[in-house]
């Protein structure tokens, strides 16, 4: 529970102005705490006078000694491991490292091919693999099963997956029957000095960031979101260790079956991998208004996104929608023309590096998230842009 | 069929502002309102009754306030709904809340099919909806655009996923979670609305849940916050002003390095 010290609180009203649930009000020049508090800590953190204490309960830790190396969920599906894997592998080299224990990728699988060897030259120590036609088509019954299964045998300290839909699906899964802590679509992985893995994600629609750690459970789960952590470059004669594992059959057996699956056709539509989306908004103004974003993203090489507006207005499908109801991108490039900058917008695509925002209105709040600016008129601009741009290209 | 829907209050994204001077959440006149996604799950339970027959039970687990909501699902259709309450749940992170929400769904008996919004938009993590299967045991699927069919105790739906979708058949009883593609919700009807103001909903704490004390809030929760801090600021952006010529130059200049490399 939040502790209020009366005698240390002066009053000052700090807690209450950064509460972000309204949870704490200064009444008779004191804190007082209502049911509104999730304990989130933001007051603690903000209080100069040291008025405010989070209690918590010191029960037992399991012997977290017990719990040792680094493990990545090797995503693979359609034949390709997901570029989220080789991130992870990345950052996992890092935090390895600095834990000095191994680098694990779990890879499960139908026929694990040349896989197993691309992970270890993208970083992985050791790989294991568990192959069975059962786990040809991801379902979240037998991959669950296996990586607990595995979790158990070798105790890792850390489990990292994407934030994509397999994992974020059949993760929570794992973290729930193993007891533990598992936060999501972190942006930031750090070992502390309390030897304690140190997640940071966006909360609150991507206006705090928290940074959460997994004190007194193992192993300590994340997902990550793609495009943010560097993946190393790969190096085909790196050494590892293969090693081969079963599961028993009955853990394999799915209550959910696919059917089948659709990948669907046509343009890129793997929006949360993509380097570069064009997307577009109401400015816009018609279908045929939009297909100028889609020139500029085909010319680009990048993905087509859009507003919820454009999607709304059947300009484009869903699947281009970027934001808090639709995707969430971290594009090295960002061109968002005719979009006026939503939070709901906003959310899903400010972690982009560089944003480039085109708009008639000057007060549109997409600037403020914008690197580069202009106030101009699309059908006049855009056209010119894509010629320079094939001039330049020429 | 007896259908459970979970749902959520939360802040409405609408009213939501960014302070341009601090730049942290304004939430001055902000409404709550029922989690967006969880309003789909809500009017899938609906419809799935109307097709096939059965009951909704609505539930919710928060402050006293989350009767609002209840409230607002009776209208919209819902049989029965209870709010889950207690002190005790304050700083529950996913884990005791599927805890909680498993706890209570077991106390209100029997039930073939548990729906959930995808995620909440308050805390984005989409972990309730699979980790509350694995409470109750029961098979699911997440990110659910389109339920195909039931027949046989079997249900045939669409999952979507990052390259396209998949079409996965499920054994009740199960969970799903469902994304706003599935289905248009419906407004309060004016039975509904009639309904509502006379249903009493009932909440019940800890206790009446049956709930082990240990499992529950912040005792009950392997992950803590330790720091919350606003994101990093951009620096300052720069605007491209001049003739239309000189803007189309620059821009095109900077797309192309931003894309191909410099």
């Amino acid at each position: 529970m939040l502790l209020i010290d009366t005698e240390a609180c002066i009053g000052c009203g700090l807690c209450e102005d950064n509460c972000p649930f309204e949870a704490i009000h200064v009444v008779d020049g004191k804190a007082v705490v209502n049911d509104s508090c999730t304990l989130c800590g933001t007051c603690v953190d903000h209080c100069e006078v040291a008025a405010l204490a989070i209690e918590r309960d010191e029960g037992e830790a399991i012997d977290l000694a017990a719990w040792s190396g680094i493990w990545v969920f090797a995503e693979y599906r359609g034949g390709k491991v997901a570029q989220v894997t080789n991130e992870l592998l990345g950052v996992g080299t890092e935090l390895a490292a600095q834990r000095g224990v191994k680098l694990a990728a779990v890879l499960l699988c139908g026929q694990s091919g040349d896989v197993p060897q691309q992970l270890i030259a993208a970083g992985a120590d050791i790989v294991y693999i568990v192959e069975d036609p059962a786990l040809a088509d991801f379902s979240d019954d037998a991959y669950g099963n296996a990586l607990e299964d595995l979790a158990r045998k070798y105790k890792p300290e850390v489990i990292l997956a994407g934030a994509t839909a397999i994992a974020r699906s059949f993760i929570p899964r794992v973290a729930t029957s193993l007891i533990t802590g598992l936060t999501a679509d972190c942006t930031n992985l750090a070992i502390g000095d309390d030897g304690h893995l140190h997640q940071t994600r966006p909360a609150f629609g991507g206006n705090i960031m928290a940074t959460i750690i997994c004190p007194k459970h193992r192993p300590q789960m994340a997902t990550v979101r793609p495009m943010v952590m560097k993946a190393n470059t790969p190096d085909p004669a790196r050494q590892g260790e293969i090693i081969v594992e079963t599961i028993a059959p009955v853990r394999l057996q799915s209550r959910a079956r696919v059917v089948r699956t659709v990948f669907t056709e046509g343009e890129q539509l793997n929006l949360s991998e993509a380097d570069v989306v064009v997307a577009g908004g109401r400015g816009l103004d018609t279908r045929e208004g939009f297909k100028l974003v889609e020139e500029l993203a085909a010319l680009l090489d990048g993905a087509v996104g859009a507003s919820r507006a454009a999607v709304d207005s059947g300009w484009v499908g869903y699947p281009h929608q970027v934001g808090q109801t639709g995707k969430t991108v971290a594009s090295k490039l960002y061109v968002a023309c005719g979009i006026s900058g939503a939070i709901q917008h906003v959310i899903g695509m400010k972690s982009s590096e560089i944003i480039v925002a085109i708009n008639r209105d000057p007060k549109a709040t997409i600037f403020d998230v914008a690197d580069y600016g202009v106030v101009g008129d699309l059908f006049e601009i855009l056209p010119r842009v894509i010629e320079k741009i094939k001039e330049r290209r020429s | 069929m007896r259908i459970v829907v979970c749902i959520k209050q939360v802040p409405d994204a609408k009213d939501v502002r960014l302070d341009p001077v601090t730049n942290t959440l304004s939430r001055e006149g902000v409404k709550s309102v029922i989690n967006p996604y969880d309003r789909h799950a809500m009017e899938e339970g609906v419809r799935l009754k109307e097709q096939y027959g059965g009951t909704v039970t609505v539930i919710s687990m928060g402050p006293p306030q989350a009767k609002a909501i209840l409230s607002e699902a009776i209208s919209c259709g819902v049989d029965d709904a209870f709010l889950v309450s207690d002190r005790a749940f304050a700083g529950s992170d996913t884990l005791a809340t599927t805890y909680t929400l498993a706890q209570a769904i077991k106390k209100s008996g029997a039930v073939d099919l548990v729906l959930c919004g995808k995620q909440a938009t308050d805390g984005d993590t989409a972990q309730v909806g699979p980790g509350l299967a694995a409470r109750l045991d029961m098979p699911y699927v997440t990110c659910v655009k389109k339920i195909n069919a039931i027949k046989d105790q079997v249900m045939r739906v669409e999952r979507m996923m990052d390259d396209g979708y998949d079409e996965v058949e499920i054994e009740l009883p199960a969970l799903l979670t469902v994304v706003k593609e599935i289905n248009v919700p419906r407004f309060p009807s004016l039975r509904g609305l009639r309904k509502a103001k006379t249903f009493d909903i009932p909440s019940y704490s800890a206790a009446d849940i049956d709930a082990d004390p240990a499992q529950l809030g912040l005792g009950g929760s392997p992950t803590w916050v330790v720091k919350v801090f606003p994101p990093e600021c951009k620096g300052e952006r720069s605007m491209i002003e001049g003739s239309l010529e000189e803007i189309a130059d620059k821009l095109a200049g900077i797309l192309s390095d931003s894309a191909y490399g410099a």
